[in-house]
């Protein structure tokens, strides 16, 4: 009887199955076609750890340590999970107010209530101990433990750079980078931020709905271990730098030394100077402002990004092209006619050598008349625009006019100018100048300037008699001892050696002969070779001296500019760096009384010496 | 001594076997905790389980052996004492999560809303088996309505509306036996109806509806009589009547939480951490399995707590996660095929009780997949319903067991009864 119905197994079978397919159907929608939920999977169960490698140490050229780091905890939240919480008892343990806690609180919920936010930064050491054993009571809240940059000598501050945490920049440039990361933002630290960082490792934690571990995901087996970063063995002599900005205090300005037959450089200072020690930790946002505000901006690296003219040091320069040329002869003789530029009272010379010894401005206008003015054409225009060519091309080989390749951060840096025919053009129009017009370049004013580490590798290269190595600052890293073969490379000036040879003994009478500029950089038993420059500006001006010593197998190769001096280089760069080369060179300065009188004085305000000089006459 | 040759239905067996000891494994896995890893732990609930399968097995064996007669014979002694634990329940129940349908029994909890479903199939299999019944008969239909009523309104008192549920698959038996396949229709129409009225203006709903009627009768119908006229507009008047019920239903009839629950479904609010918050769960923990699955133990999120009941309702999730679309949809289809098979077994049925019984075993099972699965994939509102052979839980595994096993011994025997 009931036969008749058997057709309708089928309806039930084709129902059963039509739901069947649509179950697998769904299935496939959620697992095989919408990756959303993998992602939000991994989300949840999951928690990345990252583990922080030590960032590496930095240390001078005698393995004096400069910048090691220092453990500091940021105190993690985990908001839904605070639990009779005694808040009274926890804001006196991490010495804030209730309001406090409830803004941080607040901002850690607005964040996720869910997820771990940083409840209260960098908390030290000693602040932890504190609490240490009670963090059992603070349920939600968890220690995690980061590094500090400590810097026992508050010294080479620009250029070491600081650290600070990452910005959109970063984080879009570099997927390395997660939000609140550190990264070196200037100085060594920023140039050798790949070297320093290590490299960060990650440990895979389950976690379950209450966001508890629960272990290792999988046992560990996507787990990795941090590895630390590599060591910096810089180039700097820590006592030389130290004593550098003890004698630079109370100025503006900066000093570079380099050792010429290496190209390390063994100190970098740039006054006013901050202790790098503020730029780390809490306190770094409220003095990043102080000292990015101040006037003086401290922070800038004077030694590569100032831009100064050179005055008379340019002059060594300029008698080392008209020799190559052979405009000139070492024995060339140029009446000292004030009339073509102002010049101080000074026999006239009668060589090369007495020229870079009494500094002679219409010498050097001679000199420089002969590099521009070389009679190739009959068209004056056109023989300046070819003078100009040629000179042009020995002042880059002198390491002018571009930036210096150091392994500093090259954002920010100078390069100077060199004018070049193509710059006078834009001026005055094309074949509208000629020497005439130009002259002022022949004693490094006019349109030239030059980066404080131009003028010091020029200092090299007069020691290493016509050639520079790269100057650089990090002789190698790491646990191989890596070295940068891009900063060992050897430029050549190009100039015979035989006439850098003149320069040097110039130099060397410029200290040590009556009639030298820079007498007072004179240090018994060093044969310190020298070169001032008094750099007219808007305001006071600039007193600038290079130097090298010893004459023979030089050592040490340095720049010293002082802003605004109130006088020549003789009268203040000439005598810091004097005492800088005998600090170098005898590791110890006997001339207590003057570096007493260096050290303390103010530039801007008072003269050092009975000796009034006359302002606004040109003297070398 | 009956004697005869019992020629027991091997493919389903196996497939009873299989499904239970997956399900056995992912209990395992769901409450795999590294630290306390021993198989046979009698503490914890996959051990448990081990016990109720064991139980489960005896009992298997014991409904093999005895004479297949017993149970038409005992259909309603069987039903009358499963509605009196009911009735029972509702006064020493102890409240498990909202539901008044757990006996406590010393170190175990018994829950006699799972033993009314094979009470209940055998007595509609015996009452609708009697000789000279026939479905189109308005009598048969009450007295067979009432038998399934009955079980269904009790276990509604005790607030277990997924149990009360499966009681619709007895839809299909009845089917089966002659009742008219409008009934099906109607069933998928108001739920269809349902949903609109809930996502779409209500009388644009309505003039769609009055559209189609009048496609119908206009275009459809070349010659059309007075008949189908009143017709149509009876069925329109239905309809409307049903739509606007609806909000009544809705917001009168239904719980806060089942409301809460079909709006999740709809989409109509997220509630991530309320009332959505299973099915998120339970969607990302099967949609982050992928195509292999994460592998056995190795599920991030059904380990950790995230998907609630992870052991018993949504037992599925760990499925979905450790063994992916693969092992996901291979279970389907193993519940699917014995779905079929028990159909095909219930057609080769000389006897209309077996083969009634067979339907409802059937269908009931399918009332389970359709609404545990269904719920797992975000397709069907949030109901409390174990998944048959699979899910935690000794009640459930036992009362299927039966369910099944009388069948099967039924199907053993079917050439020397009649």
């Amino acid at each position: 009887m009931s036969n008749q119905y058997a057709d309708r197994s089928h309806v039930v079978k084709i129902i059963f199955i039509v739901i069947g397919a649509l179950f697998v159907g769904r299935l496939a929608m959620l697992q095989l076609f919408n990756p959303e939920y993998k992602e939000k999977g991994k989300q949840q169960s999951l928690r990345d750890i990252t583990q922080y490698p030590a960032r590496g140490f930095i240390y001078d050229r005698h393995g004096e340590l400069l910048v090691h780091n220092e453990a500091v905890y940021d105190l993690m939240v985990i908001p839904r999970m605070v639990k009779e919480l005694d808040t009274v008892y926890f804001c006196q343990c991490l010495n804030i107010s209730r309001d406090e806690f409830d803004d941080r609180m607040q901002k850690a919920r607005k964040y996720s209530p869910y997820s771990a936010s940083i409840f209260m930064k960098q908390i030290s050491k000693e602040e932890y101990a504190k609490f240490e054993n009670k963090m059992f009571r603070f349920k939600g809240f968890y220690i995690s433990q980061r590094t500090l940059r400590i810097y026992d000598r508050p010294i080479a501050a620009q250029a070491l750079g600081y650290v600070g945490e990452v910005d959109q920049g970063d984080l879009d440039r570099d997927p390395y980078y997660k939000r609140g990361d550190y990264i070196g933002k200037s100085g060594l630290e920023k140039s050798y931020e790949e070297v320093l960082r290590g490299i960060k490792g990650k440990k895979i934690m389950h976690v379950d709905v209450h966001n508890r571990e629960i272990g290792p995901y999988q046992h560990g087996r996507f787990d990795t271990l941090p590895i630390e970063g590599c060591n910096l063995y810089t180039t700097l002599d820590a006592d030389l730098q130290a004593y550098a900005e003890e004698l630079m205090a109370n100025k503006r300005g900066c000093v570079v030394a380099i050792e010429p037959s290496s190209g390390e450089i063994l100190a970098m200072v740039s006054a006013p100077t901050y202790d790098p020690n503020l730029l780390v930790g809490r306190i770094r946002g409220k003095n990043y402002v102080m000292l990015n505000s101040d006037i003086s901006k401290p922070m800038l690296n004077r030694a590569l990004i100032g831009q100064y003219p050179p005055g008379s040091i340019f002059k060594v320069a300029q008698s080392m092209v008209a020799l190559d040329l052979g405009v000139i002869n070492p024995g060339s003789g140029f009446a000292c006619e004030k009339s073509l530029v102002g010049c101080h009272n000074h026999p006239s010379a009668r060589s090369v050598q007495e020229a870079i010894k009494m500094s002679c401005n219409p010498y050097f206008y001679q000199v420089y008349r002969r590099v521009i003015q070389q009679g190739k054409y009959k068209n004056i225009y056109k023989d300046a625009q070819y003078g100009l060519t040629v000179w042009h091309d020995y002042m880059l080989r002198f390491g002018f006019g571009q930036k210096i390749d150091i392994d500093l951060p090259k954002s920010g840096m100078s390069s100077g100018n060199i004018p070049d025919t193509a710059f006078y053009n834009r001026w005055y129009g094309k074949e509208r100048w000629a020497f005439s017009t130009i002259y002022s370049n022949s004693i490094g004013q006019g349109e030239v300037t030059v980066v404080p580490i131009q003028m010091a590798n020029l200092a090299a290269i007069v020691a290493n008699r016509g050639y520079y190595i790269t100057p650089h600052m990090v002789r190698f890293y790491g646990p191989d001892s890596v070295q940068n073969e891009e900063y060992h490379k050897r430029h050549e000036t190009g100039v015979k050696r035989e006439y850098f040879d003149i320069a040097a003994a110039g130099m060397y009478d410029v200290v040590h002969v009556a009639g030298g500029t820079a007498r007072r950089a004179r240090v018994d038993g060093l044969d310190i070779c020298g070169k001032t420059g008094t750099a007219e500006n808007y305001g006071n001006d600039h007193s600038v001296f290079i130097c090298f010593a010893p004459k023979d197998n030089p050592k040490i190769a340095m720049a010293v500019y002082v802003e605004n001096a109130q006088g020549g280089g003789g009268t203040w760069a000439a005598p810091i760096a004097g005492l800088l080369v005998e600090k170098y060179l005898n590791g110890e300065v006997k001339r207590k009384d003057v570096e007493k009188m260096y050290k303390e004085i103010n530039p801007c305000q008072k003269l050092p010496l009975t000796r009034r000089v006359k302002k606004a006459k040109k003297r070398g | 001594m009956y004697q005869e040759k019992i020629k027991v239905d091997w493919v389903t067996i196996w497939l009873w076997f299989g499904i239970m000891i997956f399900g056995w494994l992912n209990i395992y896995a769901a409450g795999y905790d590294a630290d306390h890893a021993m198989l046979f732990d009698f503490s914890v609930q996959h051990g448990k389980q081990f016990i109720w399968m064991s139980i489960a097995t005896l009992l298997a064996l014991f409904i093999v052996f005895t004479e297949p007669r017993v149970f038409s014979n005992t259909a309603y002694p069987i039903y009358g004492i499963a509605m009196a634990l009911l009735v029972v329940t509702l006064f020493v129940a102890t409240v498990t999560k909202g539901a008044i349908s757990w006996i406590n029994l010393g170190p175990f909890k018994f829950q006699p809303s799972e033993f009314a479903k094979f009470a209940t199939a055998l007595a509609v299999a015996k009452y609708l088996s009697t000789i000279g019944i026939d479905m189109k008969e308005l009598h048969t239909k009450l007295v067979a309505a009432t038998l399934i009523a009955i079980p269904a309104a009790l276990i509604l008192l005790q607030h277990d509306t997924g149990s009360a549920l499966v009681f619709l698959g007895f839809v299909f038996p009845l089917y089966r036996e002659g009742l008219s396949g409008n009934f099906l229709i109607i069933g998928v129409v108001a739920i269809a109806l349902f949903v609109l009225a809930l996502l779409v203006n209500k009388y644009i709903l309505l003039g769609i509806l009055l559209a189609a009627g009048l496609f119908y009768l206009f275009v459809w119908l070349n010659k059309r009589t007075l008949r189908d006229y009143w017709r149509v507009a009876a069925v329109f008047a239905c309809c409307a009547m049903f739509v606007f019920s609806v909000d009544f239903i809705f917001n009168n009839v239904l719980e806060p939480h089942q409301r809460g629950r079909i709006d999740v479904l709809l989409g109509k609010t997220e509630d991530l951490q309320g009332s959505g918050y299973n099915v998120n769960q339970s969607k990302i923990a099967i949609g982050s399995g992928g195509f292999f699955g994460k592998g056995f133990l190795r599920g991030t999120l059904t380990k950790a707590d995230f998907v609630p009941e992870q052991e018993t309702d949504f037992i599925f999730c760990t499925v979905g996660e450790e063994w992916g679309f693969l092992g996901s949809s291979v279970l389907v289809a193993l519940y699917v095929v014995l779905l079929i098979r028990l159909v095909n077994m219930a057609e080769r049925q000389r006897s209309p009780f077996a083969r009634i019984y067979g339907y409802s075993v059937a269908s009931i099972l399918f009332i389970h997949l359709l609404v545990n699965i269904g719920m797992v994939l975000g397709l069907v509102p949030v109901i409390g319903i174990p998944l048959p052979f699979f899910s935690y839980g000794g009640s459930s595994l036992l009362a299927f067991t039966i369910l099944l096993f009388i069948f099967i011994r039924q199907d053993a025997s079917k050439n020397q009864l009649l």
